[in-house]
């Protein structure tokens, strides 16, 4: 029993990871009708950025302390912001009138480019991610051991999905978002600013990929510039599994995808880890394409 | 090109091929493998393009079909010692066919689940099956798994590289020109349009990757016979992607300009080999700025839409 | 535009035939290609050929073995070169890409006229290699790949590295004797060759021992989540975790193991050797022990120059994949003194004698097999730093 809980735990902490970069995935797709393959590689950079950030934060601001962890966080979030601004700006813009292959062509052609480039400027060997908060020592309860860095992982996703949600709901440029979402022509018609929204999903989804990318070198402390590719495809999948577009959902299938796999890890065989993900993505798709939380979308001829 | 000229070239193929086997011990191996390389790629691209560029189903799996040719014909070969040329070219060709068929197979098993999914999803998903083969031969112990597959006989030459590849241009070329082919282009253009002119999308959806994973899968048998060590590694997403980027460059549901492309883009690297440490970034760059400059391809001249 | 190519368009059969000819020419062509210079001449720099995975997947493992490699050749020429002939390394890089080994070595051999060749890291990347220079009789020396069956290939292949065999029972046999542990889980990364050999022999060794193997798991290279395996295997309670994985994994499988509790010592093999391991294992890795060639605390001369000069060119400390790369270069050079030339079948007859070469990473024999035949040493991590333990010898 013991074991299952802690598995549970382990699946729920590897989940919320999935899920922050999901919600990345889900908002862009939801706006903009497009699978950012680029998305892990922004996860991997944010990271990245932390890394280099931290020694100069570390000089104003010292030691390891909430505070500090949290002037990286923001930071590297805003640099991925920027990142993401650009590479839409730059290579996804002008292909937004062609067929949606050619941006999705486009958009493994610069998950390609960073994953490269950062081999080459980063370079290959893993690197150990400094610590920017400080570590408790490990809550250990009737055999149960919970990391402080898992709970601050969840903490934060927890607040960044709240945060996320009131942007969406409740503020102006959420609604111009949902707006565009619904229907593009309709919401451009309504004086809607289309170019500016698109920019700032992007931005927004950078942020949050990179977000995701710090927690997830603050729990596991080696980052290296490939890191980026199986979370990137795990989340993809997450966020179709909760319904593609729907930020609950992303959330969701994070969860649900991380727990899974831990399980089937745990108990059947680590050695098909890998290829669950991808079995639970080729499985929804056949059962119930919308996802999990989804609606059902009509073609219109 | 059309079906005379697909007529010409195969033959005009087989030809030369059998004559440059003959006397190939006199050639540079290094280059003569190069084409071997060349040979396989463009069956690949060829075989890719059906499925891609002609049926409009974008296929990111494409290696998965690869590697189950090139186990299955591996490990049908390797169970035989040293054999004379003309038994070594039954076993051969059969163990070829094997691979194609087992890998049209997977083809089928690939095809039909995702007849519903467009675009993204499609892409998504067939780079998951090309995961889950690569995952499935990493575990099966009986062809070494992980550890990978040494290929006892190296029969691969230039008659078996070339005639493979122009049996595949012939292959797809004629059905995408039969009259029964034109229904690829439909399905690809406007796929409700098709159907309510009576064009069963299934039935064509389902051709493309049976047929192009077959020729795929010969490719892969091909490739084993060359190298003659394979691995699960060697099949995954970025080898898929290197033969994407063959189709797009050459032009989707252009042959000739797919062949071209093949051609290119095996050669190219062997001559940037001097700066081999930039070579995946600019290959990635070379893939955005094609979208961005010239989606329909180096070789595309024509409008999209009329066959080629 | 379409104006302009419309005769073209007219012509396409014959573009095709264009093309195709083009095609044979430069086949044609390139097969009156000379290799540069002609193997075994007795002037000029002695070219020998390395091929490594410089970018991809485990340029890690390539660019170190590389770096040591490098250092070798500058040395050599810097103290005057090989039979009074410089050394000229020619590099190729793989790209951790299967397929890409047959293609290179073919062109170090066929067109860049190499008198040996360096090379792999990966068993796989080696096994796919050997052939071509066995049938060119040109002779290979492997750093680093483990799997018996890259030196079973023919009698040109050669390694200055231990095969799996001998490590996996040195350590199976310390776990044993000197720990006296009787119930072991394993770790394996099935995803690399050397993992799931070491596992293997290992295994053997230790239930041969009288042990027990209580449970096994599974990872793969690039994983950084462990803990649903190490969850899995505390549940059945074992003295210790043999992990033979490379550093890479090894430091957070550490970390993860104690968070969960799971306060056994960790086991491995030379994977586990690199300067990156303990910066991300921290304290999490004391009281691990694993296997590797020679000790940092080695005070021989030989390793001592060797670590300084490798911290002087490239300002970090080398791992065992730069020392045998240093090594492996470093035998080839002393074989063909031996040997009084560059030709290949002298060259292999030199190295097959090979008999208590001092290398950086321990006095290797080349026994009958063309395998390594030399000491472990077995390293234990205390206060932060690998700490010699013990050395057996094979």
């Amino acid at each position: 029993m013991t074991e299952l809980l802690q598995q549970l735990i382990n699946g729920l902490a590897l989940g919320s990871i999935l899920a922050l970069i999901a919600l990345g995935y889900t908002m862009v797709y939801g706006i903009l009708r497009f699978i950012n393959f680029a998305h892990g590689d922004l996860f991997m950079l944010g990271a990245f950025a932390g890394f280099y950030i931290s020694p100069a934060v570390a000089a104003v601001l010292p030691g390891p302390s909430l505070g500090s962890g949290l002037v990286v966080l923001g930071l590297a979030m805003l640099i991925c912001a920027v990142l993401g601004v650009v590479i839409e700006r730059v290579a996804y813009r002008p292909l937004r009138r062609r067929p949606k292959l050619s941006v999705l062509i486009t958009a493994i052609g610069i998950s390609l480019f960073l994953e490269n480039t950062g081999q080459l400027v980063f370079g290959a060997t893993p690197k150990k991610f400094p610590e920017i908060i400080p570590v408790y020592p490990v809550l250990k309860f009737g055999g149960l051991s919970i990391t402080s860095s898992q709970l601050i992982v969840l903490g934060v996703t927890l607040l960044l999905l709240i945060a996320l949600r009131h942007i969406v709901l409740k503020t102006r440029m959420g609604m111009a978002m949902r707006a565009l979402a619904f229907n593009p022509e309709a919401a451009a018609l309504m004086g809607i600013n289309t170019d500016w929204i698109v920019s700032f999903t992007f931005g927004l989804g950078s942020a949050l990929a990179a977000a995701a990318g710090i927690l997830f070198a603050i729990v596991y402390p080696s980052i290296d510039p490939l890191m980026g590719i199986m979370p990137g495809l795990k989340a993809f999948v997450a966020a179709v599994l909760g319904g593609i577009g729907n930020l609950p959902g992303a959330a969701l299938g994070g969860i649900l995808i991380g727990v899974t796999e831990t399980l089937v890890a745990g108990y059947l065989s680590s050695t098909y880890r890998d290829a669950i993900a991808f079995g639970i993505l080729i499985l929804i798709l056949l059962v119930k394409p919308s996802g999990l939380l989804g609606k059902k979308e009509i073609e219109k001829v | 090109m059309n079906i005379r000229h697909a007529k010409t070239f195969l033959l005009g193929a087989l030809a030369l091929g059998f004559l440059v086997s003959v006397v190939a011990s006199h050639f540079n191996s290094y280059w003569l493998f190069i084409t071997y390389d060349i040979a396989i790629n463009i069956i690949l691209a060829v075989s890719l393009n059906l499925i891609n560029g002609y049926t409009g189903q974008f296929s990111l799996g494409h290696a998965g079909f690869m590697a189950v040719g090139a186990y299955t014909a591996a490990a049908i070969t390797n169970q035989f010692g040293d054999l004379n040329p003309f038994a070594a070219g039954a076993v051969f060709s059969g163990a070829l066919l094997a691979g194609g068929a087992l890998a049209a197979g997977a083809g089928l098993l690939v095809g039909i689940p995702t007849l519903r999914l467009r675009g993204d999803y499609l892409a998504i998903v067939t780079l998951g099956f090309g995961e889950i083969i690569r995952v499935i031969f990493q575990n099966m112990q009986g062809v070494g798994g992980a550890r990978g597959l040494s290929v006892a006989h190296g029969w691969t030459d230039f008659f078996w590289a070339f005639g493979a590849a122009a049996a595949a241009v012939y292959v797809v070329a004629t059905l995408v020109h039969s009259t029964y082919g034109r229904g690829f282009l439909a399905v690809r253009d406007d796929e409700v349009a098709a159907s309510a002119m009576g064009i069963n999308p299934v039935r064509y959806k389902v051709t493309a990757f049976v047929v192009g994973a077959f020729f795929a899968g010969v490719a892969g048998g091909l490739y084993a016979h060359s190298k003659q060590f394979i691995t699960p590694g060697g099949f995954n997403f970025m080898q898929s992607v290197s033969i994407v980027v063959m189709v797009i460059l050459g032009g989707m549901g252009n042959t000739v300009g797919v062949i071209l492309a093949a051609v290119l883009l095996t050669l190219l690297p062997e001559f940037l080999r001097p700066i081999a440490e930039y070579r995946m970034i600019l290959y990635s760059l070379l893939l955005v700025v094609l979208m961005l400059a010239r989606p329909q391809g180096l070789f595309t001249f024509r409008k999209q839409g009329d066959a080629k | 535009m379409q104006n302009f190519l419309a005769p073209i368009q007219h012509a396409r059969g014959i573009s095709l035939i264009a093309a195709a000819a083009t095609l044979f020419l430069t086949v044609f062509l390139t097969g009156c290609d000379k290799p540069a210079s002609t193997p075994g001449a007795a002037t000029g720099p002695i070219k020998v050929g390395e091929f490594a995975s410089m970018t991809g997947s485990e340029a890690t493992f390539g660019q170190s073995s590389h770096e040591g490699t490098l250092l070798a050749v500058d040395h050599l020429n810097a103290a005057g070169g090989v039979l009074g002939r410089k050394m000229e390394l020619l590099m190729e890089d793989d790209q951790s890409q299967a397929g890409q080994p047959a293609t290179v070595v073919r062109k170090l051999i066929a067109r860049d006229g190499v008198v040996a060749v360096l090379g792999e890291v990966a068993s796989s990347r080696s096994l796919e290699a050997a052939p071509i220079c066995q049938q060119s009789q040109i002779p290979m020396i492997s750093p680093s790949s483990t799997n018996p069956k890259v030196t079973a290939v023919g009698d040109y292949i050669f390694r200055v590295c231990f095969i799996d065999p001998f490590q996996g029972t040195v350590m199976a046999n310390f776990a044993r004797h000197t720990l006296h542990l009787k119930k072991v889980a394993v770790l394996t990364d099935v995803k690399s060759d050397y993992s799931l050999g070491l596992a293997k022999f290992f295994k053997e060794g230790f239930i041969a021992d009288g042990g027990a193997i209580v449970a096994e798991q599974n990872y793969s290279s690039g994983d950084k989540d462990f803990s649903a395996e190490l969850t899995a295997l505390k549940a059945v309670n074992p003295d210790g975790i043999f992990v033979p994985g490379y550093y890479t994994e090894v430091g957070l499988i550490a970390l993860q193991a104690k968070q969960l509790g799971l306060n056994v010592p960790l086991l491995g093999g030379d994977g586990w050797e690199s300067s990156s391991l303990i910066p991300i294992g921290g304290a999490a890795l004391e009281g691990d022990y694993f296997s590797t060639h020679y000790s940092p605390e080695d005070t021989s001369p030989a390793v001592q120059d060797f670590v300084k000069a490798f911290r002087a060119k490239y300002n970090k400390i080398p791992d065992a994949m730069a020392a045998l790369g240093y090594d492996s270069a470093m035998i080839l050079a002393d074989a063909m003194k031996r040997a009084g030339t560059t030709d290949g079948a002298k060259v292999r007859d030199a190295l097959a004698a090979v008999k208590g070469f001092s290398g950086v990473t321990g006095k290797i024999t080349m026994d009958a097999d063309r395998n390594a035949s030399k000491p472990a040493v077995i390293l234990v991590i205390r206060d932060g730093q690998f700490k010699y333990v013990e050395t057996v010898s094979p």
